[in-house]
This record gives C-alpha cells, structure tokens and sequence, in this order.
C-alpha cells in the first residue's frame, strides 16, 4: 500500500485534490449549505467527487508527457495570442461540430457515426441532469397554496415554473428516460460493430470495448427500471430498482478515469491540434528537401524535433540537419536510396 | 489482446531492390479488414527524374515505435508480439505527430477522420495465423512473410537486417529489409 502511494504523481495529487475540493465547496454554495441537497443522492456525489479526483489525477499525468505538454502549452500560446477572437471562434465551430455532434466520425462511418452520436448525446444529456441534481445545484419545490405548479430553483434561485400535468412537466421528468432509449440504441449499434467488423473482432477486448458498452446499457436499463416500477407497478420494486441502479452508476464513475470513458476528456485536445495547424500554416510551411514540396508546417516539424530529442531520439545528421526534414515520401525514398547503394556496393543487386 | 493463433516463427522480408511498382500489394492491402478497407502501404517512385525504381514500405514494427512515443494521446499501442498497432481511433485526435515523425514514413493521416491509420500487419490475418495480404500477392517477392529458414534458403546471398541507422539513431525492427550478406545494419544518410 505504501508502495503505491509512493508511485503517485505529486503534481497531479496535488491538482486532483484541489479538484475534488473545488467540486465539494460548489456544492456547498450552489445547494445553498446544502438546504437543497437531496440526501438520497449521497452515494451518487461520492462517487462523482471520486471520479473528478481520478480525472484529474490522470488528466494531470497526461498532460505532463513531453508530446501533451508541448500542445498543450502551444494550444495556450496560440488562443491567448493577438488573434485570440478568430481562434476562439474556430475553437466553438469545432466544439459544436466535432465534439458534440462528432461529425468526424461519420468519415469513419455513417453507421458508426450515428451510433456514437446517440451514445453521446445520451450520456451528456443525462450529464447535464444528473449533475446539477446531484449537486442540489437544481432543486423543485411547490408553494403553499398551490399545489399544481412545479417551481424549479437554480443554486437557490428561482429559474422557473410549470404545469404538473403538462406536456413539459412530462418531458422534464422523463428526461433521463428519453437520454437512457439514446444511449441503449447507440450502445446496439456500437455493440453489432464488434460482432461483424472482422478488424474490430481481431483487436477488441474485454475491458477497453466491451465492458463499456455493457455497463452503458446496465445503466440505462436499470435506469428506465427505475421509471417502469413507479408508472406501472406502484413502486413494489423501487428498493431493488433503485440500487441495482445505483451500483452501475457508481461503477460507471469509478471507472470513468481509467477506462476508455476516459476519452471524453481526451478528445478535447482534437481542438487544440487543429488550431496547431492553423497557426502553423499562417507561419509557414516546411518543404521536404527530396520530393521539394511543402508537407507540413514548419513549427511542427522544429517541434517535433525538440520533442523527439526530450523523448531520447537523436535524429540529427552529420551535415547538420535532421532526418525529420524529409516528408514522409522523402523518407520512404531515403531508405530505398542507401538500400540501392548497399546492394550497388556489394556489386549485386539481388540475392 | 483476445487469444490469437499468431505464429511468433513467422516474420516479414522486404526486398525494395524486387518492387516492380505493380500496386498489386496496394489493392490487396485495403482487403484487411483491420484498415477500414484504405490501402495502408505505400508504393512510391524512388527519385522519378533519374530512375523508374519504385519502393515499396510497410510499417515495420520498431522496438521502441517513435510513433507511439510522440503521440500525445497514448493512441498508438504495441503488443506483446511487438505489432505496433494502428491509433485507437476513439483516443486519436488526428495531430499527424507520427506520421511527421516516424522515421520510414510509414503513418498516414485520414483528415476528414481526424485520424492516423498504418500498417498493422493485417492483424486480423496474423492473429488467425495467415500471412498479411500485401505478401500474399507480390508477384516478386519485394514483401515475404515466412519462417526465417525459408527466407535464408530462397535468398542464399543476402542477409535480413532489422538494424537502422538514421543519423545518430539507431532504430531496430521487427519486420526486417534484406541486405546484402554480411551485412548488420543500414545506416540511412
């Protein structure tokens, strides 16, 4: 045990924790001393400041690795840079596009695209409830006197009202049923994939493919039994439902910085490579001294140079410049080159 | 990794001095189902202007793969066989560091997929204990994958080398070129 706390990163303990403190205190002020905290909600916060501290923890770790260090930083430089507003506009078109409608993927595959966009859409809908609730960010009271009108409060403010019997009430209330119906099709359409895709069947595993799939629909399902005991079967079940529930969600937060739900936070940085490049072409291009074209930018490819140097790569020549000049044709061709020359040299081209 | 029936006896020889530029590899290659069908290997004319010699290039699985190690999302995995895998497309954030920095010019960047795809020595195929399929159609036997004893019977003169020398850096494989007897390593000027 005490070997592991050994191996801990400092850094990321020391992020981590303050992430988990920040998270607690906003809970403190956003459920105003937590006069608007659901108690029944206790293991759900636990495992959400669980699951911060571990995010953080990871992200934190992540980021310290030369590769990620280095586009972080540059993703900084480059926004907070004299053409902050263009690039912050760009950074919200790709948000929009790329992270929450993840167009990219449909370049993938339709099919694959539409799964995933329903998968997401779901999680992030049920995010978007769950969390606020968990927190008593958000809280519903009725006022004396009036026993029809639902009052919704945000951090103890009042944000609005509705009808109970109305067609919004409805879909307010079933919101995590409508997100759980999204996340069980996309999960099925994920989980066909891994059942036909012969590549898929080649290098999948357990824990990093399936296991996620599984625990999206555990939760979904046991979520929409939730819904099913207190509409048709007057709450008989609600202890079972409720804590089978339970223990997929927290499972889910537990797991969700190790696994592969870490990707989430992951995908983040697609937007910080893509401003890379778009400052990297407004400062110029690097030209491959073989094929004489240009192939990528030059702050890139000086990067990558420093990079591969902190990594323990030494790509420089004796003439002073460095193999990571060359495109990746130029390359191809550099190593059939000195081929031919050893096969010429040895005065047989075959053998 | 699921259980596979990879054969560790099996290994790959690439002979570049054999190309004849046919791209019957480059059609069999979007065949693996591990590619997405895209074609990962590539067939490119040597120096156009001074010779018709074409190369060919698959990845060839380095030890300690550059292109993993300067990938900033931990995309790229090597396995306990040493295949140096494609991205996790789900961790890929398509940045192009290895396909810049991997030192045979191997990655390639699918842009509108924000996503790196390489060689991956048709694992499907592989893992299932048959040859690749870029070796499985080469009419001259530029690609072979066999056993090592096969390969020193049908190419007495020449030795499989899997030592590069790129510079100061020293970058060894698991697919191997074949080099002329004798010879230990190739140092790429």
């Amino acid at each position: 045990m005490y070997n592991l706390f050994k191996t801990l990163n400092r850094t990321a303990v020391i992020k981590a924790t303050i992430a988990a403190v920040v998270t607690v205190v906003l809970v403190l002020i956003g459920s105003r001393n937590l006069q608007n905290f659901d108690p029944a909600l206790i293991a759900y916060l636990i495992g959400t400041v669980f699951a911060v501290f571990g995010i953080a923890y990871r992200y934190s770790v992540w980021v310290q690795r030369p590769p990620t260090r280095l586009y972080w930083r540059r993703s900084m430089q480059f926004l907070f840079s004299k053409y902050f507003f263009p690039y912050l506009w760009r950074y919200t078109k790709l948000f929009f596009k790329n992270i929450l409608a993840q167009r990219f993927i449909a370049h993938r595959s339709r099919t694959r695209w539409f799964g995933h966009f329903m998968l997401a859409t779901g999680c992030l809908i049920a995010f978007a409830i769950t969390i606020p609730l968990t927190f008593g960010w958000i809280h519903f009271i009725l006022k004396p006197g009036d026993d029809t009108t639902y009052y919704a409060l945000l951090f103890g403010f009042e944000a609005g009202s509705f009808q109970l019997d109305s067609p919004l009430a409805f879909i307010a209330f079933h919101g995590l049923v409508w997100s759980s119906v999204l996340v069980t099709i996309g999960a099925v359409i994920m989980m066909k994939r891994r059942f036909t895709d012969g590549g898929l069947i080649a290098t999948q595993t357990l824990e990093n493919d399936w296991l996620p799939l599984i625990l999206l629909i555990a939760i979904s399902v046991t979520g929409l039994g939730i819904s099913y005991d207190y509409t048709f079967l007057e709450g008989k079940t609600y202890q079972f439902m409720a804590v089978t529930h339970a223990i997929t969600v927290i499972l889910f937060l537990v797991w969700l910085p190790f696994g592969k739900f870490f990707h989430i936070f992951q995908r983040l940085a697609q937007l910080g490579a893509n401003l890379y490049k778009t400052e990297g072409t407004r400062r110029g291009m690097a030209v491959c001294p073989h094929t004489k074209e240009e192939f990528a930018t030059e702050t890139h490819v000086e990067d990558l140079k420093y990079v591969t140097k902190e990594l323990g790569f030494d790509y420089d020549k004796a003439d002073g410049s460095n193999h990571l000049d060359l495109s990746p044709e130029g390359k191809r061709s550099a190593l059939a080159k000195a081929h031919l020359e050893a096969r010429t040299q040895a005065g047989k081209l075959f053998g | 990794m699921p259980e596979t029936s990879y054969d560790q006896e099996m290994a790959f020889f690439v002979d570049m001095q054999r190309c004849i530029g046919c791209q019957a590899c480059v059609m069999a290659c979007a065949e693996c189902e591990t590619n997405g069908q895209e074609s990962m290997i590539h067939v490119n004319f040597v120096d156009r202007r001074k010779s018709p010699q074409t190369t060919v290039q698959v990845c060839m699985h380095c030890e300690d793969p550059t292109c993993a190690n300067v990938c900033p999302a931990d995309a790229i995995h090597q396995d306990d066989f040493g295949v140096v895998h494609s991205a996790n497309s789900s961790r890929c954030i398509g940045c192009s560091n290895c396909v810049l920095a991997c030192p045979f010019g191997v990655p390639k960047k699918m842009e509108e997929a924000e996503l790196m795809m390489k060689c991956n020595l048709c694992y499907d195929r592989t893992s299932a204990g048959k040859k690749p399929m870029c070796a499985t159609v080469c009419p001259s036997q530029a690609l072979f994958y066999g056993t090592r004893e096969e390969i020193a019977r049908m190419r007495p003169d020449s030795e499989p080398v899997n030592s590069f020398f790129f510079g100061q850096q020293e970058v060894n494989t698991k697919v191997n070129i074949m080099m002329p007897k004798g010879t230990t390593s190739l140092l790429i000027p």
